[in-house]
């Protein structure tokens, strides 16, 4: 894969705002802006920030039944998701790992669907060969812009008073400026906001109207991925991917209860048997006690010295004010409270087990 | 009193056959937030190019790589709670080590300031 990497409508902003762009997922993304990790993760936390998530995939799925014809790819209750909600989920393997994860929305004619942006190429081949049946059109002129963080209903209802009236997980269109934009309350900050789909055409003029409110400032990767961390939310690629199952991800609660139940999707045996039994590791909160950040790959030892696992998403927490990390643990290991030994260039460091998220999660239900 | 800058943008002000050693104020920009800050002890010897130390920014962690042969002589300990002292006063109060030399002809392979500025483009 040779190619240059792509640009979103919004990559002459990025530049005029002074975004220090960088290769993601085979886009050009901005990883920060002048005001840097550390300030736009603060903004988000405590105003308003404004993410280019344009880079992810998004999805119309047209025909009859497409939410039960989801279920057989996904371990969600998506036939019986009402018109204008949204849920989180994911697509499973038959070995019961994550194939990747994803939001889905009724959105009444049809359902709307955003993928990760490093996967665009495996989710839409795989929906298309699997769901029998249903048109599967993947959108190329459309934005998608988060604006996240306790302002977020300001920023956004000030130009586009529907939008206050949406709970979390719920989406409409609606116009902002005059243009017919998807709506959506959600995100991956654990901030409350919104998550717009907007035409190429209108994307800067409407993302510089949010950021002329005074409470809100643009935020790059970075930041969001700090932000995600805080909040206890998987990075794909990360913490999961087609290896580990939702249970051993701490993603049961993402699984309906009749899912659960019947099975009925890909990998449905293990999953099943790792609620009944528990599973063999498990994703966990990780706070080293010391300053010292650690980071993917990190060895995790119990107090007797035995590796029980890895982390695989860590860094500094800026709202928490020091480390934080997710890694699996072995089962028997991973109870809040337990402390372990983080071997962080070839020295223990130790830390304690802790409950997620590390960030009270802030959605307007 | 002369400073010396190196093309893993490090800084070293030499007094004698001592000198003070930092990071320069482009290398704490492309770092960005800097959060943590391993340093070497007083009595750790180091070769030129060897590793003495890491700095942790939130975005990823770099190590500090010796510009010379030495021995670590003063550890600037306030770096430990309060590392962004290094986003702040990178060339200043936010010194790494103080450090003597063991060879001295090393500095001539080091840049003048006017040197680095055309490094860093």
């Amino acid at each position: 894969m040779t190619d240059a990497p792509k640009r979103t409508p919004l990559y002459d902003l990025h530049v005029e705002l002074g975004g220090k762009m960088v290769d993601f997922a085979g886009w050009e993304m901005p990883v920060q802006y002048p005001l840097g990790i550390m300030g736009e993760h603060k903004q988000c936390r405590e105003k308003a920030a404004l993410f280019d998530v344009s880079h992810m995939g998004q999805v119309i799925l047209m025909g009859e039944n497409v939410g039960e014809k989801l279920e057989s790819l996904c371990p969600q209750a998506y036939a019986t998701l009402k018109e204008g909600k949204a849920r989180y989920g994911f697509f499973t393997n038959t070995d019961g790992g994550i194939m990747d994860d994803l939001i889905v929305s009724n959105a009444g004619d049809h359902y709307f669907v955003v993928v990760n942006a490093a996967l665009r190429h495996q989710d839409i081949p795989h929906m298309k060969a699997n769901l029998g049946g249903v048109e599967v059109t993947e959108i190329f002129d459309r934005a998608l812009v988060a604006v996240q963080g306790p302002k977020a209903e300001e920023v956004v209802g000030g130009l586009c008073p529907a939008a206050r009236d949406l709970k979390f997980m719920e989406t409409a269109i609606a116009e902002i400026k005059g243009v017919e934009c998807r709506i959506s309350r959600l995100g991956y900050t654990g901030e409350d906001g919104y998550e717009i789909s907007i035409p190429d055409d209108n994307a800067i003029e409407i993302t510089r109207a949010f950021l002329a409110h005074e409470d809100c400032e643009p935020a790059g990767l970075g930041a969001r991925d700090s932000l995600r961390l805080e909040a206890g939310l998987c990075l794909y690629g990360n913490d999961i991917d087609q290896t580990t199952s939702p249970i051993e991800a701490s993603l049961g609660w993402a699984i309906q209860k009749r899912r659960k139940e019947e099975g009925g999707f890909p990998g449905a045996e293990r999953v099943q048997k790792e609620l009944d039994e528990g599973p063999s590791r498990r994703l966990v909160g990780i706070k080293p006690e010391g300053r010292a950040p650690a980071r993917q790959g990190v060895e995790i030892q119990c107090k007797e010295g035995n590796t029980i696992g890895h982390i695989t998403s860590g860094g500094f927490g800026p709202t928490v004010g020091g480390p934080i990390a997710m890694g699996y643990v072995a089962n028997g290991h991973g109870e809040p409270g337990e402390t372990v030994n983080l071997i962080i260039r070839r020295k223990p460091q130790p830390a304690q087990i802790v409950a997620l998220p590390f960030v009270t999660q802030n959605y307007k239900r | 009193m002369a400073t010396y800058y190196s093309e893993e943008h490090e800084w070293l002000t030499v007094e004698g056959d001592t000198a003070t050693l930092g990071i320069t104020a482009h290398a704490a920009e492309q770092l960005g937030d800097v959060v943590f800050v391993e340093q070497q002890e007083v009595g750790d010897e180091f070769e030129k190019d060897g590793e003495i130390g890491v700095i942790e920014s939130v975005k990823a962690a770099s190590e500090i790589y010796a510009p010379v042969d030495g021995e670590i002589v003063e550890v600037n300990e306030t770096l430990a709670d309060n590392p962004g002292a290094l986003n702040e006063d990178p060339e200043g109060d936010a010194w790494i080590y103080k450090i003597k030399l063991a060879d001295a002809s090393q500095l001539e392979d080091l840049m003048d300031l006017n040197g680095y500025k055309a490094f860093i483009g």
